[in-house]
């Protein structure tokens, strides 16, 4: 890589433009809290590579006199700080990126907030990161949120960390201050197993070191920050020697002649005649064309976008992978993992996500959560809810296979997010440890009696009511008399009722949220052992949350599971207080109860909406046992 | 082209909005490379004021043809029948008329649940933490608190119905970038960015381009021939032209990167008084 002189812009604008176009690009994060200095320090980059416009500036110095704080000098920082409310607070809430180049290389660069509640923006950076920026303040030392900061970074695959000492200007720039901050972040440093680092002495708001070298520090003989950013290694050379990973995203069929995938190269490279395996599939092919609309290629290779041809007829879709033959991902279906949590509504376990991973979306829940990492002191601790910005060590289930790399061989086919099915956020993020073996050994056992020879002794169709609603509408009472009448018609009933599962199967289970997800879980299991029996299972809980309810209908048959919504405003139940619950609620003595201080989501599409308010428990009971009668003639 | 095939893979009816500038111009030839050898299986939508210069209409005619791909074109009924124009009724209005209110009508006449386009994070401060998937509520407004965290590539685009998200694939694109990709897989753009002698008065400080005559001259005002071009484009009557001999693209990004000035400066909606206005703009449906 050579340099690339400034005048020769002005002189022969054509061999420059050749020369800026072979310029690699590197993205990186800056991480520091709010007074470390991290806006100016990104404000004095551009400013000193020569990004910043007439303009830009222009506002930048208005913007000072408003806003700044650093008298009547221009205030760089304000150049990063975007949004309207961000200037208001004084901080940098979310991710922004911004863009500058020398004359080695092209930059990226995400400013990620320090606070430890904005740990989700900052993975969000370090995600697609090459190196990581850890600024600390020479007069404050390696913090907690140093720790911090740097745990991430090294977590989510950052292997260039640069430790910006900043604020020398302040410690006299001191040797002997600036040698023992980096003592004390080497001895972290290595307990993280983080096996090198960069420290640079600097003072952003004078720019010693960050362009131009300092003058005031001539003790320092290292590179300066840009020097540094300039020079060290990219992860794209690195993911070229990986073997060839190729999640297919699209199928490219303009007419029956071409058949083609097309995808981005995620790992290693591909030849035209390479033997390749399709996963999870298994089937093995030959590429037989590397197509693009620039002409046909021999070679591409990692992060390349191309569209391939295979020699055979095989079965490729969308979430498939085409990987080297020789060398493929694993396929499993359960996992271990670290989870990061970006979502106001903690992560339980036994409740589904939707899961993407590469281009495949799969149905994933967490089986276990092992432990939680304190980002702070890195203590694990024992958890049984992940909250947000929290890290865990989870084993996770999927509804099927695929294919995967270990996070650390590969950033691309080694990580993943979760999705939430309602609101369909982006609640998690996570990165693959290694396949659980139980998942290679564990296989369901074949059996000749089937539930349809079952209920056809019983002449009856099994299924699920599912009453759901808050405590003290009814559910136990309806369902009581539903029961009743369905016997009476000679039918093979069992109800399943909140408070006598509590006395047994689920004796161990609280009222917190994951308890209450891990109380459905097992319900939804007995019903559907019980349903698969040939009975017809009536449930009677509060089951509050729409994903539990969710999960459960996902284990029947379609029409097996018929959800029952007893719809009773608050004041009603409250009113009826069967048990003297919500008094108690209401007292402060029983904590988690639902409708007081725990919510609960009104079905969207129950099969039955009952007003109990309205109607009388026998009529209730009338209307469901109508409404089977409707459904299938025999109930 | 990552970016766009995702999109069409998981959306149910997508489509790129059009803007006939340099960034659209980029945006279109990507989406040709991305489906390869395939059209690309969407509609391209042009939002338009009736302001536009000339020359732009006649490049999207040519280059729709061209790319065989269906092009929508639609203008706001009502802006047409209050015959609302940037000289009578100022910018903003034609702006919110014209452009935000238009673009709404025609995402929701048409169900389009996705549209590709052409911002970058490098045009102004409250894009750069604009997220390559942007989400809009059912009433088509951003809120910057409500958008999702992007991590590696994998976006995440499942969204309720009524719902419908932004995407920007030059959102990690400069205008250097830009430039660079038009010049090496030579793109067709407007002439209108190319330096030539064209007819220019001076108003506000900003060089307007007299492209019809619907454009009303103030008492002693003519127009003056001027080599001029421009660096974005827009309506005319609110699109300053620089002043310029560059007449190739060598020549244009050597200007560009020399002269001081940022892109958007010659736009007029931008100079608003109050702080953040595009902010304020993007959270009421602006794209």
């Amino acid at each position: 890589m050579e340099a690339v002189s400034p005048d020769l812009l002005t002189t022969d604008t054509e061999s420059w433009l050749e020369q800026h176009e072979r310029k690699d690009l590197l993205r990186f994060i800056t991480c520091g809290s709010v007074d470390d200095g991290k806006s100016t320090l990104i404000g004095r980059l551009l400013h000193d590579t020569k990004q910043l416009l007439d303009d830009q500036l222009a506002a930048v110095t208005r913007d000072s006199r408003r806003w700044g704080t650093q008298g009547a000098e221009i205030d760089l920082a304000l150049l990063v700080d975007g949004l309207a409310a961000e200037r208001e607070q004084g901080i940098t809430i979310d991710v922004a990126y911004r863009f500058f180049a020398t004359a080695r290389r092209k930059f990226i660069v995400a400013d990620t907030p320090g606070h430890e509640q904005y740990t989700r923006n900052m993975v969000t950076g370090a995600s697609t990161a090459d190196a990581a920026v850890i600024l600390i303040d020479a007069q404050r030392g390696v913090l907690t949120q140093t720790r911090r900061h740097s745990y991430l970074a090294w977590l989510f695959g950052i292997r260039h960390v640069v430790l910006a000492v900043n604020k020398m200007d302040l410690v006299d720039h001191s040797q002997a201050r600036f040698e023992q901050i980096v003592e004390n972040y080497r001895e972290f440093a290595s307990h993280i197993g983080m096996s090198s680092f960069t420290p640079i002495p600097m003072s952003a708001l004078s720019g010693a070191n960050v362009v131009e070298a300092s003058s005031q520090m001539c003790w320092y003989a290292g590179p300066t920050l840009i020097e540094r950013l300039e020079s060290l290694q990219i992860d794209a050379d690195h993911l070229q020697r990986t073997p060839l990973r190729f999640p297919v995203q699209w199928v490219n069929r303009p007419d029956s002649g071409f058949r083609g995938f097309a995808g981005t190269i995620a790992g290693g490279r591909v030849r035209k005649g390479d033997r390749v395996r399709i996963q999870p599939s298994g089937r093995e092919s030959t590429v037989s064309r590397i197509v693009t609309a620039d002409g046909d290629l021999d070679t591409a290779i990692a992060g390349a976008s191309v569209t391939l041809t295979l020699a055979d007829e095989v079965d490729v879709s969308r979430g498939a992978m085409i990987s080297a033959a020789d060398s493929p991902a694993e396929v499993a279906d359960q996992f271990e993992a670290h989870v990061v949590w970006m979502a106001e509504e903690p992560l339980y376990p036994g409740r589904n996500y939707l899961m993407k991973i590469g281009t495949a979306a799969v149905t994933a829940s967490v089986t276990d959560i092992k432990y939680q990492v304190n980002v702070n002191s890195l203590e694990h601790v024992a958890a049984k809810q992940l909250e947000l910005n929290g890290i865990a060590v989870c084993t996770l289930s999927l509804d099927r296979a695929v294919p995967f790399d270990a996070y650390r061989n590969n950033r691309n086919t080694g990580s993943f997010i979760l999705i939430d099915r309602y609101s369909n956020h982006t609640v998690g993020a996570g990165m693959l440890d290694f396949a659980l073996r139980r998942s290679h050994n564990i296989h369901l056992q074949h059996v000749d009696i089937d539930k349809a020879a079952r209920s056809a002794i019983k002449a009856q169709t099994p299924c699920v009511l599912w009453f759901t609603g808050l405590s003290g509408s009814g559910k136990s009472t309806v369902a009581n008399l539903v029961e009743q009448r369905l016997h009476a018609l000679g039918h093979h009933t069992y109800l399943l009722d909140g408070d006598n599962i509590r006395h047994g199967l689920n004796r161990d289970l609280g009222f917190t949220q994951a308890d209450r997800v891990e109380n459905i879980r097992r319900i939804a299991e007995v019903a559907r052992l019980m349903v698969d029996a040939g009975l017809i299972v009536l449930t009677a809980f509060i089951s509050p949350f729409r994903s539990e309810r969710e999960m459960a209908r996902q284990r029947f048959s379609p029409g097996e599971f018929i959800e029952v919504f007893m719809d009773t405003p608050l004041e009603v139940a409250e009113q009826r207080d069967p048990k003297g619950l919500y008094r108690k609620a209401r007292a402060g003595e029983l904590k988690n109860f639902t409708g007081i201080d725990s919510p609960y989501e009104p079905p969207e599409a129950a099969e039955l909406v009952l007003s109990t308010a309205q109607m009388s428990a026998d009529a209730a009971a009338e209307v469901v046992i109508r409404w089977m009668r409707a459904r299938n003639g025999a109930a | 082209m990552h970016i766009m095939r995702e999109v069409v893979a998981e959306a149910d009816n997508p489509v790129m909005l059009y803007s006939i500038g340099k960034d659209s111009a980029v945006m279109l030839h990507l989406a040709m490379k991305a489906f390869y050898p395939a059209s690309p299986p969407f509609a391209l939508l042009h939002v338009d004021t009736r302001w536009k210069f000339r020359e732009m209409y006649a490049l999207r005619d040519r280059v729709a043809a061209q790319s065989g791909m269906q092009l929508i074109v639609h203008i706001n009924p009502d802006g047409v029948a209050r015959d609302i124009n940037p000289f009578t009724h100022g910018p903003a209005l034609h702006t919110q008329v014209m452009k935000t209110e238009a673009l709404r009508q025609a995402l929701d006449i048409h169900r389009f649940d996705v549209a590709f386009g052409g911002a970058r994070r490098d045009e102004e401060k409250s894009r750069a933490k604009e997220r390559i998937f942007s989400f809009r509520s059912d009433q088509h407004r951003w809120d910057p608190k409500q958008q999702r965290p992007e991590l590696w590539n994998l976006y995440n685009a499942r969204k309720r119905r009524g719902e419908s998200i932004r995407v920007f694939p030059l959102s990690n694109w400069t205008e250097l970038d830009v430039w660079q990709y038009i010049r090496l897989n030579h793109v067709p753009i407007v002439p209108l960015y190319f330096a030539a002698e064209r007819p220019v008065v001076e108003r506000d400080g900003a060089l307007i381009m007299v492209d019809d005559d619907r454009m009303p001259l103030n008492p002693g005002e003519t127009a003056q021939l001027r080599m001029v071009r421009f660096r974005t484009l827009g309506c005319y009557p609110l699109t300053g032209a620089i002043e310029s001999t560059a007449t190739t693209l060598t020549e244009i990004i050597r200007e560009m990167l020399l002269t001081r000035a940022s892109e958007r400066q010659g736009r007029v909606i931008d100079h608003d008084d109050a702080n953040a206005t595009m902010e304020q703009k993007k959270q009421e449906g602006y794209f």
